[in-house]
């Protein structure tokens, strides 16, 4: 469909003979007495994306790493446009035309776009000149790939679906024919992800050699031509994705077949134990993100917010959880209201039981550099149960966060371990099973499953589910869709601050498109 | 106080902010490269002492200032060695050197020259002169813009003038060539240099470098311009004032020239009020007239400088695993 030729005049000239981009033959890495990487054969076409899925810790950062140039093989072939290479480094791998956008962007962020596309290949001893060139070669990427981004801008004012596209232009800056991308939508919105999308089928259809690593199913789909699945450092199997369904990756994922539908009773709702009235919040630089929201969770049921990102759900979540006073409404706890007052109101609500799992493990339910035992110590550390006045009993710690760990099975089962050395899911889990532990009415989840693999997403599910069983209230807050209408009892959905509508959890795609846009279906055109 | 008076504390301010400035800009291209330097002080130490000790012994102030880059480059590279091969805490590896330099100093001079730990004076011709420039005597004749000419621009060791020159040269490398890009970048997000192909160590190797060959040469000109033999300790903390300026100037070289030129006016004027009688109060104590400096460069730095920000990944040893 793209009509603009111009580009392929600056494609480097192809190796004649192969219709592979990359060949890997046999190639195994170990890190210490983890394989990593085992015996990995993996053939990737050229002019086409091509999906690597795989569980959290299945190998598939390693093996885009040593195709990086970041790690060298211990054993193994790379074949790159046909010809056997020895990948040294990532200069190298870019002189191969290898580009790399990482999960975490690897940008400056107090310097222009243009100066991050320049850097380490500037050319010249003075910038100017590079500068200027840069700068046109900018506009032509610009026009053929749809890639806008003003080259003056400051990657600190950059959104983050503007500083990929900044990623992806300096690897084609550098000249790359194969762009390897690592879960390149865990940090965008929807909206943000869908624009990717276009941007990567256009790519391919100028030439370009995508390889996109994920964990998420749904983009397998939506984008890929074929798909290669890894489990535990193997490559499981490489499919046309026209041929497959998500239940069969998950299960070649998995090993097992996962329920991607959660099996669940219908809820028996009791009393309103979380009761929001006219809740409005500001944020610090006074803009209104939270609207007159009033809704009610009632005991054995679970009330799901969806929405897309940004649209006030995290200024509800640390409203409700006491983390910041509201402008304006109420917020009551068994019929209890909570006061606002002083710094320790978010541990008043505690108190009142609401337990609370923050939508951002890393910055707000965890100290990753403590060990595992200290971060499930964490909020009940003034408790009379682990020591009495400034003394605290480590055993006593020690052993309810090994109880825990046994509950929530959570891996490797060491409490003495720092808690950054956990897999995403499991850090989550160590979160999930300090808050579900104490006494509490309800519970207030936000991103239960963010960059948590398969497995994980499954259990803690179910943990959901069994704690709504005994009666619970959950509030669940999350930008996964298929999360909500899997766990909910009742959905609301927010735009813009405000509550659109509520939906039954079997409501239509379109009904569920339409208000997170905006628009009440019910009362919609 | 008139306007001699004024053009005369100007030009004291000049020699005294020197050695604060050129210590300073080495400070910038060690700290901009995200590698914390507390050891300027030691440096420069070790610096003045190799300056004065070589003009002495062979008589040649230019060996001497050798001999000061040298032995400041090679504390830089322990410095660069312990901080990015061995990963070690940057602060305790600039502390040591401080201490090795001041121990050191003092063990070498009374080893070699048996003087109570200082070295010879050094004769007129085995330090660094005054550079005379054209005309300056006779425009020294006219009020004031002659007099800035002779007092203030005119008359100083060269050591100045190269000083003052190294502003906008390193403001040039930095903002305006591919080394300074570099340099800035891996003071920020050395990842982002290491997965564009580049080599994180060896930039910082050469910052380092520079950093070292700097604060010689502002060794030197402590015991070889501004003073004729070496003292103890005779940095006193000018090290420790050129890192404030540094913070204060934000790490930016211009700003370093204005912050080093403020606090050489502060040490000028603390010569000058010593000893004079203050309405009201009277004669203040010597030593609160000496610690004003000090006392101002805290103040400043606590309440005028606003945020700072230091480039990002400062202090932190790069570890290429993810």
């Amino acid at each position: 469909m793209v009509e603009n030729q111009t580009s392929s005049a600056q494609q480097p000239a192809k190796a004649a003979g192969s219709a592979h981009a990359i060949d890997l033959k046999k190639v195994s890495k170990a890190f210490g007495p983890v394989q990593a990487n085992k015996d990995i054969d993996l053939t990737v076409k050229r002019n086409s994306i091509h999906g690597i899925v795989g569980e959290n810790g299945a190998g598939k950062s390693t093996l885009m790493s040593i195709l990086y140039g970041f790690y060298t093989a211990d054993s193994g072939e790379i074949w790159v446009n046909g010809q056997l290479v020895k990948i040294k480094d990532s200069s190298h791998a870019l002189e191969l035309g290898i580009g790399m956008v990482h999960q975490h962007f690897m940008l400056v962020e107090n310097f222009t776009v243009l100066e991050n596309i320049i850097l380490g290949a500037e050319g010249e001893f003075l910038l100017d000149s590079s500068k200027a060139k840069a700068r046109d070669e900018l506009t032509r990427l610009a026009k053929d790939y749809g890639l806008d981004v003003d080259p003056d801008a400051l990657i600190e004012d950059l959104s983050v679906g503007q500083e990929q596209r900044v990623e992806i232009l300096k690897a084609l800056y550098r000249g790359a024919d194969v762009l390897i991308l690592d879960e390149p939508t865990g940090v965008l919105t929807p909206t943000e992800a869908d624009q990717l999308f276009r941007i990567l089928e256009q790519l391919r259809d100028e030439g370009k050699t995508i390889i996109l690593i994920t964990h998420k199913l749904r983009e397998i789909m939506a984008v890929t031509d074929t798909v290669s699945v890894m489990r535990q450092g193997e490559m499981v199997g490489t499919i046309a994705t026209a041929d497959t369904s998500p239940e069969q990756l998950a299960e070649m994922m998995v090993g097992r077949r996962v329920l991607l539908r959660v099996d669940k009773t219908p809820a028996k709702p009791g009393d309103v134990v979380l009761e929001v009235k006219n809740l409005s919040v500001t944020d610090e630089i006074g803009v209104p993100r939270v609207k007159d929201v009033s809704f009610n969770v009632k005991a054995g049921e679970i009330v799901g917010i969806a929405g897309v990102a940004g649209n006030g759900q995290s200024q509800l979540l640390r409203a409700i959880s006491g983390m910041e006073a509201p402008l304006l409404g109420d917020v009551r706890i068994n019929g209890e209201l909570v006061r606002f007052e002083g710094d320790d109101s978010a541990a008043k609500v505690r108190e009142m039981g609401l337990a609370h799992v923050p939508e951002d493990r890393l910055k707000m339910g965890l100290v990753t550099q403590f060990q595992e035992w200290e971060n499930s110590l964490l909020g009940y550390h003034d408790s009379e149960k682990y020591g009495s006045g400034p003394f605290l009993s480590v055993k006593d710690a020690i052993a309810d966060a090994e109880k825990r760990i046994e509950m929530f099975d959570i891996r490797p089962r060491n409490p003495r371990l720092k808690t950054a050395n956990f897999s995403g899911g499991n850090q989550q889990k160590v979160v999930l099973a300090r808050e579900m532990d104490r006494e509490l009415d309800v519970l207030v989840v936000g991103q239960p499953t963010r960059g948590v693999d398969i497995g994980a997403i499954e259990f803690i599910h179910k943990q959901i589910i069994e704690l709504r069983d005994q009666g619970k209230a959950v509030l669940l807050v999350s930008v996964e869709l298929d999360e909500i209408r899997a766990l909910s009892d009742r959905v609301l959905v927010m735009f813009d601050g405000e509550i659109v509508t509520e939906l039954a959890p079997d409501a239509t795609e379109r009904d569920f498109g339409l208000s997170m846009a905006g628009v009440d279906p019910k009362e919609g055109a | 106080m008139d306007a001699t008076d004024i053009i005369l504390l100007l030009d004291s301010s000049v020699r005294l902010a020197v050695p604060l400035l050129l210590a300073c800009l080495a400070g910038l291209y060690s700290e901009r490269s995200g590698i914390v330097d507390i050891g300027l002080e030691g440096k420069m130490l070790g610096a003045a002492f190799a300056a004065a000790a070589t003009a002495a012994v062979t008589g040649n102030v230019w060996l001497g200032l050798l001999a000061a880059m040298a032995v400041s480059t090679f504390m830089s590279m322990i410095h660069a060695l312990a901080s990015i091969n061995f990963r070690g805490n940057q602060i305790i590896s600039g502390v040591a050197l401080n201490f090795l330099a001041a121990g050191f100093t003092v063990f070498l001079g009374h080893a070699w020259f048996r003087r109570g730990g200082t070295t010879p004076n050094l004769r007129p011709d085995e330090r660094f002169s005054t550079i005379d420039l054209p005309f300056a005597q006779e425009f020294g004749q006219v009020p004031i813009i002659g007099e800035i000419y002779e007092q203030l621009l005119s008359g100083h060791s060269i050591i100045v003038y190269f000083a003052f020159l190294a502003v906008p040269v390193t403001a040039f490398v930095l903002f305006r060539t591919r080394f300074g890009l570099r340099l800035r970048a891996v003071g920020e997000n050395p990842k982002a240099l290491d997965t564009a192909g580049m080599s994180v160590s060896l930039l910082r190797y050469q910052a380092l470098i520079i950093t070292g060959l700097l604060c010689g040469v502002a060794g030197a000109y402590l015991s070889t311009a501004q003073g004729a033999n070496f003292s103890e300790n005779m940095t006193s903390g000018r090290g420790f004032i050129a890192l404030a300026a540094l913070i204060f100037a934000k790490w930016r070289p211009w700003q370093a020239m204005w912050t080093c030129l403020l606090f050489g006016v502060l040490s000028a004027s603390q010569i000058r009020l010593q000893g004079v009688e203050f309405p009201m109060i009277g004669e203040v104590p010597v030593q609160f007239i000496q610690a004003l400096p000090y006392i101002l460069t805290v103040v400043l730095l606590a309440g005028f400088i606003g945020r700072a920000k230091a480039p990002k990944a400062i202090g932190q040893p790069y570890v290429k695993e993810r």
